[in-house]
Parts: C-alpha cells; sequence; structure tokens
C-alpha cells in the first residue's frame, strides 16, 4: 500500500493534493439456467412472478439445494482470477427484513467463501499496467425486485431475481483513479464473458458494483470510506468516484471529518446522497445456514474445471504480440472481447498479422461502432476480411480499393475476389495504359510540366490526376516511376 | 356365510380403536374389517373426543375418500404397506391443499399446494389422513399451552383427580391423539424432545430417528438442524412400521441422508443378548424422583435378564446441553420464522409503513413462547453477542457429540436413560412459572438432538398416582433398529400400558 505516488493520478483540492483510494465489490450474475438454490429459470424480461418456486417464495417447510453449475461457474471464475479455490466453503444466512427477500435472509457466504486470494491484471490507456489484488469471491442469493411506480397506494414484489445467483468479486483498495477503477471493471468484465460465467451485460443488472471510496494526502493512513451502492455502469462508476471525492475533499478541506456511511450515486444530479450512516447499519446475524451442508469438493473436481478454461485475455495479448507481431496496444484491443480476438485470429491465420489487425481495428471495429453492431453482428465475415487482406497482398487490388471493396461487401456481401472481377476493380498494372493516361494529362497541361521541373512536390498532383483517370486502378508504384521519368524529376 | 361378514362378526366384538396399527393392517389384509369402517370408526372417536382438543382441524371428507380407496387397493390384491391405516397428521407438516397452521395464528388462512415429504410418503404406502394434530406454536414447548389453537387435555388423569393434565409437548396432540385411540399413530417432529416427552407423559412410544433420517422438506422448520420428523403409536412394532414409511431419501433436502430405509418392523423382535447397554451417570440429576430412579433402575434390570450386558458410562458434557440447546435452537428460530412478515401468505395487520406492516403483523400472529425465542435467538447472534453465545454453544454441541461417540467406540451399542424427570403435570401448573422450568422437561432429551443421534420413548410403568412413565434409549447414528429392538423387550418386560378409560366421550 506505500508504493510511490503517481503525480499524474493525484485529484487538486483548494489546499492540497489529494490521493483517492478505491477498492470494489462486484456483484456478477453468474450465467446458469437455473437459479442457485432453486429450480425456477433465470431467463431475463419476464412477466413479473414468472420464474419463482416455492423455494423463491419462501414458502413454509421450503429448503435451499445448491445448484452445481454455479458452484463450477465460481471455481471456474476463481481460476481466472488466479484465486485460491477452497475446497470447502461455508453459506450462512445474512438476516434483514425486506419486502423483496422472503426468507427474511440472504443465502450468502460469510467466513468461508468459495473462493480466496487472486489477482487481475488491468491495462491503462496510456500503457502502463496494474495489478489489483482480489480478496475474495463468495456465491449469494441475488433478492427480488420491489416496484413503487405500478400502482399510486400500494408497492409490488417481482421475485423472478429472488435467488438467481450471484459472484459477489471483492477487490483490494489498490485503485487510485476513478480511470483504474473503471479499467478494472472493463477488464474483469472481460474476464468473466471469457469464462462464460457472466454475461456481463450491465443494462440487464448482470453486473452491478459498490464502490468504496475514501481519500488521503499521500503518504497518509488509509482516510473514512465510504461505500457507494449499486453503480451499474462503467460510465457511472467513474463519475460516481470522482464526485465523492471531491465531496470528501471539500469536508476535509474545510477541517470536517468523513462519517462511515452508505451512499447512493444520483447520476441526473451528479451527487452522491447518504442512504444510511453507520449507526444505521444492519446487524445481519450471519450465522452458518443449517440448511445446507458445508460445500465441499476435491482437487480433481478444480482440476477438471481448470482443463477446461478457455485462453483468458491474458495469455491471448501475449500470444497475439509473440506470434503475429502485434504492438501490445492493438494486441489489447482485440483481446478485450473473445469475439474480436476469435474474429482476428480467423482474418490473420496464413496471412500478414499486422495487415489483418489494421483492417480487424481500423475499418472493421470503426465500421461495427458507427453502426453500433457487436462483432457477432458483422456483416462481413472474418474469410470475407481475409479474402481482402489477401487482394491487397497478392496486389491485385490498392489499398485504397480495397477500402472501396470492403464497403461493397459490407453492404451488398459476395465473394471479394469475384466483385474484384466483376467489378473491375483490378489495379493496372499495365505500363501501356498508365502511359497513354499520363500522356494525355501532360499534354493537357503544359504549365504543370514546366512548374514540375522547378518544384518537384508537384508530382503528387501529376499521380492524382493519374490515378483519377484511371479509375484508382492504377498500381502506384508504376504510376510514380512513369511520371518521374516523362516529367524529368530525378 | 361369506367369509367376510362372517369374520367381521369376529371383530365385532373388538373395538375398532383398540386395535394396534400392526392388528388392524393384518385385520384389513383379512378382510376382517374394511378401510370405511375403520376409519369412520375412528372419525366417530375423533368426534366423541374434541374435549381433548387434540385435532386443530379434522378432515373426514379426505379420510373417507381416501378409506375408500384403499378398500379398492385391497380388494384388487394391490394392498400397500399402510393401506386403510387412519393417521393424524402433526399440522406441522404442510398437507396439499388442507390448512397448515403451525399452530400459530400467523399461518391461519395458510393453505398449501403441496405435500410435505414425510405425509407424502405415507399416503404413498395407502394411509389415510384423519386430521391435523394441534401442538405448540411453531413446535415451541413441551405442553402443548402455547398452541394458538387451545391446549390439548391429555386422556390421562391422576387417581382419584379430575385436574386436567398436559399431553406434554410439542407434539401433544399426537400423543392425546394416539393415547386416546382417536388414531392409529400420528406423525410427529422432535427439535428437542417434542416426540419423546409427549410419548412419555402419555404412556405411548415416539421414535425420534437420527437427523436425516426424514426429508425435513414440508415441514414447517423450528430449529434446521435439530428438527427431524418421527411417529408416536401405541407399540413400538407400530412405531416401526410407521417410521419405515416417513423415511428416506430425498434429494430435497440436503440434509436428508441417501441410505435406504431398513425393515425396521423385522428388527422389533431381534432381542438383546449380546448387546451392551450403557447407564449415563450424569443423567442421575438432583432432585430426580425415587419413582423415575426405580424405573430407570428396573429398566436395567429387565433388559439385562433378557441377556443384555449393563455398563456403567460417562456423558461429561450432559449438564451443558440445555443451555447450549436454548442458544442453538431459538437462534435458528429467529432466522427461520423471519419469512412469516404478512407479505406473501399467512396473517398480514396493515401499518402506517412497511416497518410497521411487519411489526402489527408479528406482533398479533405470533404467541408469546415464539416472541420469547425470536428475541433470545436475535439476542444470541447478534454482533458482539455471537462468539459469546452461538459458537459456544456449537463447541458444546461437538463436545456433547463426542461424549456418545466415545460411548459407543467403547462398546455401548444403545444408552438408557429416564425420558422425562417426572410424569405429566397439570395445566397450567408451569404455564405462569419462570419459563426455565418448562425447558427442563427437555433435560434428558435434548443431548439426543444436539448430537443428531436416533431415540426412542417407551412406556415403562406408572407413577405413584396412576400417570405413566417413560424410558429413554439412544441409539449410534442410523441404527434404529437397534433402538426398536430394544425398546420391544422393555414394552415386553414392562408389559402395555393400559390406556385410560374414555371419560371424555
Amino acid at each position: 500500500m506505500n508504493a510511490p505516488v503517481d503525480p499524474k493520478k493525484l485529484i487538486k483540492g483548494g489546499l492540497h493534493d489529494w490521493e483517492v483510494v478505491v477498492g470494489m465489490e462486484v456483484h456478477a450474475q453468474v450465467s446458469s439456467r437455473a437459479k442457485l438454490f432453486s429450480g425456477a429459470s433465470t431467463e431475463f424480461g419476464a412477466e413479473p412472478n414468472d420464474h419463482v418456486s416455492l423455494v423463491d417464495a419462501a414458502m413454509p417447510g421450503m429448503l435451499p439445494v445448491i445448484n452445481a453449475e454455479c458452484v463450477a461457474q465460481a471455481v471456474r471464475t476463481g481460476l481466472g482470477l488466479k484465486a485460491q479455490i477452497n475446497l470447502r466453503s461455508v453459506f450462512d444466512r445474512k438476516n434483514y427484513f425486506y419486502p423483496d427477500l422472503p426468507q427474511g435472509y440472504q443465502i450468502s457466504q460469510y467466513k468461508d467463501p468459495i473462493v480466496g486470494e487472486g489477482e487481475v491484471l488491468v491495462d491503462m490507456a496510456d500503457g502502463t499496467a496494474i495489478t489489483v489484488g482480489i480478496e475474495r469471491l463468495h456465491l449469494e442469493q441475488d433478492a427480488g425486485k420491489s416496484l413503487h411506480d405500478q400502482d399510486p397506494l400500494r408497492s409490488f414484489v417481482d421475485l423472478n431475481r429472488s435467488g438467481v445467483a450471484l459472484m459477489e468479486i471483492v477487490s483490494r483498495p489498490d485503485l487510485r483513479s476513478s480511470e483504474e477503477a473503471k479499467a478494472y471493471v472493463t477488464k474483469l468484465r472481460t474476464i468473466l464473458r471469457y469464462l462464460g460465467t457472466c454475461d456481463g451485460d450491465m443494462e440487464k443488472g448482470s453486473l452491478r458494483a459498490d464502490v468504496n471510496v475514501s481519500v488521503r494526502r499521500p503518504g497518509e493512513p488509509l482516510g473514512t470510506r465510504c461505500e457507494i451502492k449499486n453503480v451499474n455502469s462503467i460510465r457511472f462508476i467513474g463519475q460516481a468516484i470522482e464526485t465523492e471525492a471531491r465531496r470528501q475533499i471539500a469536508i476535509l478541506e474545510d477541517g470536517g471529518t468523513i462519517d462511515q456511511e452508505t451512499r447512493l450515486f444520483d447520476p441526473s444530479k451528479g451527487e452522491t446522497r447518504s442512504m444510511r450512516s453507520k449507526e444505521e447499519a444492519h446487524d445481519y446475524r450471519y450465522f452458518p445456514d443449517p440448511d445446507l451442508l458445508p460445500l465441499e469438493f476435491d482437487q480433481a473436481y478444480v482440476d477438471a474445471l481448470a482443463v477446461g478454461l478457455p485462453e483468458l485475455p491474458d495469455a491471448k495479448k501475449a500470444r497475439f504480440v509473440t506470434d503475429y507481431g502485434l504492438s501490445p496496444y492493438d494486441a489489447g484491443v482485440l483481446v478485450a472481447e473473445r469475439a474480436s480476438a476469435d474474429y482476428y485470429e480467423a482474418v490473420a491465420k496464413g496471412r500478414d498479422g499486422k495487415a489483418a489487425a489494421n483492417w480487424v481495428i481500423n475499418e472493421l471495429f470503426g465500421r461495427l461502432n458507427k453502426e453500433g453492431l457487436s462483432i457477432e453482428a458483422s456483416p462481413v465475415s472474418a474469410s470475407q476480411l481475409g479474402a481482402i487482406v489477401d487482394l491487397i497482398g497478392e496486389g491485385v487490388i490498392s489499398g485504397k480499393i480495397a477500402k472501396d471493396l470492403f464497403e461493397i461487401v459490407w453492404t451488398e456481401g459476395g465473394d471479394p475476389r469475384a466483385l474484384v472481377e466483376s467489378r473491375g476493380l483490378k489495379q493496372v498494372t499495365d505500363t501501356g495504359a498508365i502511359e497513354a493516361a499520363i500522356d494525355k494529362i501532360i499534354a493537357a497541361n503544359p504549365d504543370k510540366v514546366a512548374q514540375a521541373k522547378e518544384k518537384p512536390t508537384l508530382l503528387g498532383w501529376f499521380v492524382g490526376q493519374t490515378m483519377k483517370a484511371t479509375g484508382g486502378k492504377a498500381n502506384p508504384a508504376a504510376v510514380n516511376a512513369l511520371l518521374k521519368d516523362k516529367l524529368g524529376i530525378a | 356365510m361369506c367369509g367376510r361378514a362372517a369374520a367381521r362378526g369376529d371383530v365385532n366384538s373388538v373395538n375398532p380403536n383398540e386395535l394396534t396399527l400392526a392388528e388392524a393392517r393384518d385385520a384389513l389384509k383379512a378382510n376382517r374389517i374394511s378401510a370405511r369402517e375403520l376409519t369412520q370408526a375412528h372419525l366417530d372417536a375423533i368426534g366423541k373426543a374434541r374435549i381433548l382438543n387434540a385435532f386443530i382441524r379434522e378432515t373426514p371428507d379426505r379420510a373417507l375418500a381416501m378409506a375408500d380407496a384403499a378398500d379398492e387397493k385391497i380388494a384388487a390384491g394391490e394392498a400397500r404397506p399402510l393401506e386403510g391405516i387412519p393417521l393424524g397428521i402433526k399440522d406441522l407438516f404442510c398437507t396439499d391443499g388442507v390448512i397448515t397452521t403451525a399452530g400459530s395464528k400467523i399461518l391461519e388462512t395458510f393453505e398449501p399446494h403441496y405435500e410435505s415429504a414425510v405425509s407424502a410418503n405415507l399416503w404413498r404406502d395407502g394411509a389415510v389422513m384423519l386430521g391435523k394434530l394441534n401442538l405448540d406454536e411453531f413446535a415451541m414447548g413441551s405442553s402443548n399451552e402455547t398452541s394458538a389453537y387451545g391446549n390439548v387435555v391429555s386422556p390421562w388423569r391422576r387417581a382419584g383427580s379430575d385436574a386436567p393434565l398436559v399431553p406434554g409437548g410439542s407434539s401433544g396432540g399426537s400423543a392425546a391423539a394416539v393415547a386416546a385411540r382417536l388414531c392409529l399413530g400420528a406423525t410427529a417432529t422432535d427439535t428437542g424432545g417434542s416426540i419423546r416427552q409427549p410419548a412419555a407423559f402419555t404412556g405411548t412410544v415416539g421414535i425420534k430417528p437420527t437427523y436425516g433420517r426424514c426429508s425435513r422438506w414440508g415441514t414447517v422448520a423450528f430449529a434446521s438442524s435439530l428438527d427431524q420428523a418421527g411417529p408416536i403409536a401405541r407399540t413400538v412394532r407400530d412405531c416401526a412400521i410407521l417410521l419405515g414409511s416417513m423415511a428416506g431419501a430425498d434429494a430435497r433436502d440436503t440434509t436428508c441422508a441417501d441410505l435406504p430405509v431398513p425393515d425396521f418392523e423385522a428388527a422389533v423382535s431381534r432381542g438383546v443378548k449380546g448387546l451392551t447397554i450403557g447407564i449415563p451417570k450424569e443423567y442421575r440429576v438432583d432432585g430426580m424422583p425415587a419413582e423415575i430412579q426405580k424405573l430407570w433402575d428396573e429398566g436395567a434390570a429387565w433388559l439385562k435378564a433378557a441377556g443384555a450386558t449393563i455398563r456403567d458410562i460417562s456423558l461429561p458434557h450432559t449438564s451443558y446441553a440445555l443451555p447450549a440447546y436454548y442458544i442453538v435452537a431459538p437462534a435458528e428460530a429467529s432466522s427461520n420464522l423471519a419469512r412469516y412478515d404478512g407479505v406473501r401468505y399467512g396473517l398480514r395487520v396493515p401499518g402506517k409503513d412497511i416497518a410497521g406492516m411487519y411489526e402489527n403483523t408479528r406482533a398479533a400472529g405470533f404467541g408469546r413462547e415464539v416472541k420469547r425465542r425470536i428475541m433470545i435467538g436475535t439476542y444470541v447472534l447478534s454482533a458482539g453477542y455471537y462468539d459469546a453465545y452461538y459458537v459456544r454453544a456449537q463447541k458444546i454441541r461437538t463436545l456433547i457429540k463426542r461424549d456418545f461417540e466415545a460411548a459407543y467406540a467403547s462398546g455401548i451399542d444403545a444408552i438408557l436413560t429416564p425420558a422425562t424427570p417426572s410424569a405429566a403435570f397439570g395445566i397450567g401448573e408451569k404455564a405462569s412459572a419462570d419459563p426455565v422450568e418448562m425447558y427442563l422437561n427437555d433435560v434428558f432429551t435434548v443431548t439426543v438432538n444436539m448430537a443428531g443421534l436416533p431415540g426412542i420413548a417407551v412406556p415403562a410403568g406408572l407413577d405413584g398416582q396412576g400417570l405413566p412413565l417413560g424410558l429413554q434409549l439412544i441409539g449410534r447414528p442410523f441404527d434404529e433398529e437397534t433402538l426398536f429392538a430394544v425398546a420391544q423387550v422393555i414394552e415386553d418386560s414392562a408389559g402395555r400400558t393400559k390406556l385410560p378409560e374414555p371419560w371424555w366421550a
């Protein structure tokens, strides 16, 4: 915790510079068909209370039965976080009253979580990387949803989410800026999606974060923290940290003290406000759930899951740098989503890796972003893009024509090689035809020809005219050579 | 002239209510009585015994329909193990389409749409449901005086006295109904002695099997790590027959053992030759009535006479069991009963906001004893008290379990103790006293729940006032068979207790 402070990360107060310290509890919904302790479906978007079993509604005499797939998902996630997997863990009851908590307690893991310490390597935009410690990961039930806007007098409760499995992933307070916090959640989400253990869809609430924020003068001990509950987008996480840090700095510089409390971030007002103070904090009366035996499995079970894990983003990135000669930055962009990385590899296979990366990152991602499409919905397939890259490499088309061809494939589809033939996009390397075009231009522009002898940079104008005359299909190297020769430029 | 009619003529001299379950089963099989006749006889007996308040709800229509279905099965030669046997169901077991109250006002209107695993097993085997039996509210009590539906009156009275007595609890309705011959057997549950103590008070047999022998699925929870279902019946054999149907693996209860159910009835006649019975000195508590000590000595003598070896043993942590139990059980109960919040089912008393609704509902819905235990449980789990109470109680629990393990490892097959420190007491006698005095009823039984072991209470004689007294046998985990074998020897030696004449009818 006493690493040298990077001055760039400090926040300027009225009087001093301040360091913000952030730790996060990320709640990730486990990808599973059924809930953590009941057979009810987890499908999103059903009518209220369509996916509620007797267990989820806490009917008298109902008992929880652990869903083995949720356990496997938690172990996979732990392995993806390079974390200690605990072969024995315990489910506890966290007791509190709320209408969307039918049992009157949440089944969670308190003292003995399924996953212990791990770490996440986070790449920052400036090319540096930080390591964020993971303190633990535990399994717990989600609550239902209270609906206060359906009736003027009454509140309704939807229990579809009640009992859905969540992984709570607790980081150490290793983050020192809102940028780091955002990058951490982004990376965590990438890892979860690679593993297939959480879809990471923040709009559907599949990933939410409780953000612990404190500030201190550099070198001083940790300040009092406030917990900002349930922030549900990466952008809001950044905003909430900035807002909360500035609020705390203002109080401290005014000679005040920070009260430890739970706060909510209101994105529309751009402020955090108090939800409950430490004195109002619940006493959850945790104790081991007597309906459930301790969760135990052996190392062989963990090993079998480890064997089935996909290549994770850090390893894939390193491999892209080594195997395809990519810059770490480009490799990082490509591995951010497993589908992008797979697409890239399909394009790059047997081709120039760098050229493939340029096409995927600049042309394809650019166009997808513009249209708001995911890589899965790309109208240009990896084999089509690969063919375009091949056509450039073979000198059949120029880079410029290739962009036109990409556009045609994007809108109309089709085999790029056949399109080059049928649309007459082939690069002209026949010097006779190029020469004829050049001769015409020279004849029509005697003044420019004269000027060019004085000012060789005018060559560019002639190149442009030649390309225009040939419909862009002339081989640029041939055009250059012929023009230099005819204009007498050395 | 038809064999059936002639055979019935034979049995007509016998009151069908006086049959044991095993005898009734054989009579049904032999067509000496029909399931409908047997059921009707019990419904009639129930109708005449309402003063005992053993039933919260009678289900005569369902009973007769089930009896008719049983008669069809018997006629078709497809009789199942309990075909046509009329039973009472403690109102803690959820019954599909029949209101299940747990003895509480908060569940006064609660009609489950599911059947508890234990009762479903009984119906699977052909049994007939007569109705839902009274109990202490949420099974919290030792006298059946905490029921929101009124106390149960024991069919027993002291010699020469009309003073109403408690049947024990929490399965007081079950014990009273069985003793009064209102049903051939009953389901019950035992968290700290709730099967064995009422059985001992009413001269009936009750077994709490090993924790995990019966599924808890669909039984209203009191203290999940201690609750276990079992039967109360008039003979050891009847209990063995009932437990054979009630028990069994259930994937819906992860604490339920994935073990086959032995032939318990076959174990009844095994005898005790070669068995070693332990007599734990710690159960010789201060102030124990001489009659109880005498009964205990007598029980040991019977077993010795039947070929068992009697050996003194020590279970050193016994005295800590009761206080530890009254931490663990309320702690779990305080959490288990949180679901009765007025939101989804059961009683709802409106309030000015959600907290007000919770408070009003739970204030009106729970009785004093339940509230007391919720408060105790909430307290012992609170931040700052958890380690001092709950964690220490769990450590004691481990030590108690080790005491028993050591005894069994030393060659003990079963342990003999008194079932209760006294005979039944009068209604109201202890209700107003210090609640701890009531809790002392469980002193001989709670250890068994804390250790998860099987325990059986079997009648062994009467006290000076003519009230029944019971002995308890404690067995190895999942060795109910030995308990049945030993209990049968006690039953045979003591002679079947003559149940009270129906003064109530």
